[in-house]
C-alpha cells in the first residue's frame, strides 16, 4: 500500500488544486482511496463533488460545564483557571460563572476542586466525518468544528479509515491532501506516509516553510518530493530553491507555471486536467509520472493493519 | 486597539496586507506575528531584531525525596504527562499542558514548576514609511516562533500575547495563523476588530464561510478584505452582502504585485496604485474600532 | 522457562496476528511460559486516546505483570515508560501470529531493544 501525502507548509501553492488532478490522473490508472486531511479548512471536496454514504461524530476531548443549580458562586474557578477560560458574571449579568469552550483546556482542574461539586465534565462533539464517492473513487474527508482543537487525532482517523478501506476495495494506493503548517495536523497527516509531495512558492515565505516543513519529514524519515508553483513569478528564487532540493537530497519532481487555468477549473469545479490542456496541465500530467515512477516504498503496511474499531 | 487580520484559507494574503498596514500606518503600531507555526512577517518588514527568548511551558519537577508513588497525579493527569512506572515517577513534559492540576493534587507537595521550552520570542523594530515626515520611522516588532516538532500553538500565542503592552498607546496589527481552529480563534479572541482577508474563488469563499462561522459569534466588527479581486467569480462578493459583511478593500489582481511578494516587498512600497487602497482600508478599520468603541460607552 | 511475557496482538489468542503496533494496537496476549497459560488485555482505551497511548498501554502491560514485552513499533516515550516499569522490549516483530512469536522468543531467537525503533506517535515532543 502506497501513500502519498501532499503538503505545503505556507497555505495557498496550489496543494489541493494539484491533489485533485493527481486523483484525476490515479483514476486512470489503477485507481486510488482520496483523502482529505485538512479537517481544518477542507477544499478538495469542492472540485471532487463528493457524495456521502457515510456520516460519522467526531468525538474527543473534554470540556468542563457548570451547572448553575448547584454552582454556589465562590469564585474559586476562576483562580484556578490558567486559561482564563472562566467567565466571572457581572453585577447585573444573570447568566452566573460560565466556562468559554474556546478556551476550556479540558485540563479538568476546576471540575477538582470546585468546592460545590458543580462542574461536569463532558465529551467533545468536535466534528463530522464522512465515507464517499467521487468521480475519481472513494474519498474519506472531515470538517471540523470552527474553534476546535485540531490535535491530529481525527487525521488519525481519517488515514486508519482510508487504508482500511482501500485495502478492502484492493486499491494500491492511498492519496491525501495534507494540513497545512508544521503542527500537530501535519505531523499526524505524515505518520506512516511512503512519500511526501511539499508543493512550494518562489516566494520569501514558500521558502521559509518548505524548509521547515522539509525537516519536518527528515525528522520522521518520510522521503520528500518538491513542486515549485507558480515558479515564472521568481526565476531566481526558483533556482536557489532547486540548488536547495539538490543540497537536501529531495527529489524534485518539476516546475509549473504561474495559470490562470487553476482558478478556472475551481470556478468550475473540476480538476485543471479536466480542462483543454495547458501547459500547466501538461507540466502536471509529466509531474505525476515522475512521482508515479519514484522507487515505491511501501508504507509500513503493518502498522495499519486492519482491527475492529472500538 | 487591536485589529487582527485573519482568514479562513492559508496564502490569501493575510502577512501582505499585514506588512502594508504596517508600514503606512498614521499612529502610533506594533506589528505582532501570531503565525507561530510559520511566521513570515518578518520576511517583509525586515525588522531589526534586538531580543530573542526562549517561551518555557510550565511543567512539573518531582522532588523524589518527598514522592511516595501514590500516583494521585498520574491518575488526575488528562494528558498522560505523568505515570508511575516500577520504583519511577516518569513525567513528559512534551505532553503537558501547563494546568498546574498534579502540582495541587499531590498530597505529598513533591511537584513543583519546572519550565519546557516551546520556541522563541523574537522582539525587534522595523522601519516605517513615515521617514523625514515626523511620525515615528521606527515601530516595534514581535513574533513567536515554535520549536519545530512542538505540536502545540496556543501555549506560546498565550505567551507573546502576554507581551503586548498594556498601556494602548499604539495600535497593534496581528498577522494571525490561517485556518479557524484554535490557533486563529486563539490570534483573534483578543482583538477589537477583525479583517479576513480571501480571495474570489471557490477554496477562498468556502474557508471565508467558515471563518464567518468562527468568529461573527465573538461580537466584534468584522470587514473583509477582497485580494486578487478579479481571478475567479463574484461570489464572495455577493455573500459579503447577503451576510452584511462590508468590504474595507478589493485589491485586484496585479502580476507586478505577485513578484513585487515574491521579492519579499512590501507591496504597498512596490506597486503605489496600492498605497491607496491600503489607507483606505486602515480608515475603515480606524473607523470600526471608533464605532464599537462608541457604542461601548453608549451602553455603559 | 518462566517468565510472563506479553505480545501486541489483533485478538485474545495465540493464533491472532501480532498487531505491530505498540501503543495503540488493539490488545496484548499475556503468556506465563511456567505454565503456558495465556490471557488477553484489552488495549482499546489505549486506542482512544487523543494523546498518551503508549504510555496508557505500557501501564497496561506492567499492570498484567509482564516482564517483557513483544511488538512490532514502539515510539520512545512508550520505550521510556517501559524501561523505568523495568519490562524488556523487543520490537521489529510483525508478520506473524502470537504463537509464533512466542515460540521465537522460547527458542532465544529474538533480542531485546535497547532504543525505540518508532519516532513519536500521537504527540511530538
Amino acid at each position: 500500500m502506497r501513500e502519498i501525502v501532499v503538503i505545503s507548509g505556507k497555505g495557498g501553492t496550489g496543494k489541493t488544486s494539484i491533489t485533485a488532478a493527481f486523483a484525476h490522473l490515479a483514476s486512470l490508472q489503477g485507481g486510488a482511496m482520496i483523502c482529505d486531511l485538512d479537517v481544518d479548512a477542507p477544499d478538495l471536496h469542492l472540485l471532487l463533488g463528493p457524495k456521502h454514504f457515510e456520516e460519522h461524530e467526531f468525538r474527543s476531548g473534554f470540556e468542563a460545564v457548570i451547572d448553575q443549580e448547584t454552582c454556589v458562586a465562590c469564585g474559586m474557578c476562576v483562580d484556578l483557571c490558567r486559561y482564563g477560560a472562566v467567565r466571572k458574571p457581572s453585577w447585573d449579568d444573570f447568566a452566573g460563572y460560565g466556562i468559554d469552550p474556546l478556551r476550556c483546556e479540558g485540563c479538568k482542574v476546576c471540575v477538582q476542586f470546585c468546592p460545590a461539586g458543580a462542574i461536569g465534565f463532558t465529551e467533545k462533539h468536535c466534528g463530522q466525518w464522512y465515507a464517499s464517492d467521487t468521480r475519481f473513487g472513494p474519498m474519506i474527508h472531515a470538517q471540523l468544528f470552527p474553534g476546535e482543537e485540531n490535535s491530529g487525532r481525527l487525521v488519525a482517523l481519517l488515514k486508519k479509515e482510508a487504508r482500511t478501506r482501500a485495502e478492502a476495495l484492493g486499491l494500491g494506493l492511498v492519496l491525501c491532501d495534507g494540513a497545512p503548517g508544521i503542527g500537530c495536523p501535519v505531523i499526524s497527516s505524515l505518520s506512516g506516509a511512503s512519500q511526501a509531495v511539499i508543493v512550494t512558492e518562489p516566494t520569501p515565505s514558500g521558502r521559509h516553510d518548505l524548509e521547515r516543513v522539509a525537516d519536518l519529514c527528515r525528522h520522521f524519515r518520510i522521503p520528500a518530493a518538491v513542486i515549485i508553483n507558480k515558479f515564472d513569478l521568481n526565476l531566481q528564487n526558483t533556482a536557489d530553491i532547486e540548488a536547495y532540493c539538490l543540497d537536501q537530497g529531495h527529489a524534485l519532481l518539476g516546475l509549473l507555471p504561474h495559470d490562470e487555468v487553476v482558478v478556472r477549473a475551481m470556478v468550475q469545479a473540476k480538476c485543471v486536467t479536466e480542462l483543454p490542456d495547458t501547459p500547466f496541465s501538461q507540466a502536471l500530467r509529466s509531474i505525476w509520472e515522475q512521482l508515479a515512477s519514484l522507487e515505491p516504498r511501501a508504507a509500513r503496511p503493518a502498522l495499519f493493519h486492519s482491527t475492529p474499531t472500538a | 486597539m487591536i485589529y487582527a487580520i485573519a482568514s479562513g484559507k492559508g496564502g490569501t494574503g493575510k502577512t501582505t496586507v499585514t506588512a502594508s498596514l504596517a508600514v503606512l500606518w498614521d499612529r502610533p503600531v506594533m506589528a505582532v506575528d501570531l503565525d507561530v507555526e510559520e511566521p513570515n512577517l518578518h520576511l517583509f518588514l525586515h525588522p531589526e531584531l534586538t531580543g530573542e527568548e526562549p517561551a518555557l511551558m510550565e511543567v512539573p519537577v518531582v522532588d523524589t525525596a518527598r514522592c511516595t508513588l501514590c500516583g494521585q497525579c498520574a491518575a488526575f493527569c488528562q494528558f498522560k504527562a505523568l505515570s508511575v512506572m516500577g520504583k519511577t515517577l516518569l513525567i513528559f513534559p512534551e505532553m503537558c499542558h501547563g494546568c498546574g492540576g498534579c502540582q495541587l493534587v499531590c498530597p505529598e507537595k513533591a511537584l513543583s514548576p519546572g519550565g519546557r521550552e516551546l520556541g522563541q520570542i523574537v522582539s525587534g523594530h522595523f522601519r516605517t514609511d513615515h521617514v523625514g515626515s515626523g511620525r515615528p520611522e521606527d515601530a516595534p516588532f514581535l513574533m513567536g516562533r515554535l520549536r519545530v516538532g512542538e505540536a502545540m500553538s496556543p501555549p506560546l500565542m498565550r505567551q507573546v500575547k502576554a507581551r503586548l503592552p498594556e498601556s494602548g498607546a499604539a495600535d497593534i496589527l496581528i498577522d494571525s495563523p490561517p485556518g479557524v481552529s484554535c490557533p486563529a480563534v486563539n490570534a483573534v479572541m483578543d482583538a477589537d476588530v477583525i479583517v479576513l482577508v480571501t480571495e474570489p474563488t471557490p477554496f477562498g469563499l468556502h474557508d471565508f464561510r467558515l471563518a464567518v462561522e468562527a468568529f461573527r459569534p465573538l461580537g466584534k466588527p468584522l470587514g473583509a478584505v477582497i485580494n486578487r479581486a478579479g481571478i475567479g467569480d463574484t461570489s464572495v462578493q455577493d455573500f459579503c452582502r447577503a451576510e452584511g459583511i462590508p468590504v474595507w478593500a478589493q485589491i485586484p489582481f496585479n502580476r507586478a504585485v505577485a513578484e513585487a511578494y515574491s521579492r519579499g516587498e512590501v507591496v504597498a512600497r512596490a506597486v503605489p496604485e496600492l498605497r491607496a487602497v491600503m489607507l483606505a482600508l486602515m480608515a475603515q478599520m480606524q473607523g470600526a474600532a471608533a464605532a464599537s468603541k462608541k457604542q461601548e460607552a453608549d451602553h455603559a | 522457562m518462566t517468565g510472563i511475557i506479553a505480545v501486541t496482538s489483533e485478538g485474545p489468542g495465540m493464533e491472532s496476528m501480532v498487531d505491530p503496533r505498540f501503543g495503540r494496537a488493539a490488545g496484548f496476549v499475556v503468556v506465563d511460559l511456567a505454565t503456558m497459560a495465556v490471557s488477553y488485555v484489552d488495549n482499546g482505551g489505549s486506542q482512544a486516546m487523543a494523546q498518551g497511548a503508549g504510555i496508557q498501554a505500557a501501564e497496561n502491560v506492567a499492570r498484567a505483570g509482564a516482564g517483557v514485552i513483544l511488538s512490532g513499533f514502539v515510539g520512545p516515550k512508550a520505550f521510556q515508560a517501559l524501561a523505568a516499569g523495568g519490562i524488556q522490549v523487543i520490537q521489529d516483530v510483525e508478520g506473524m501470529t502470537v504463537g509464533q512469536a512466542v515460540d521465537k522468543y522460547k527458542r532465544g531467537e529474538l533480542t531485546t531493544a535497547d532504543a525505540p525503533n518508532a519516532p513519536a506517535g500521537g504527540h511530538k515532543g
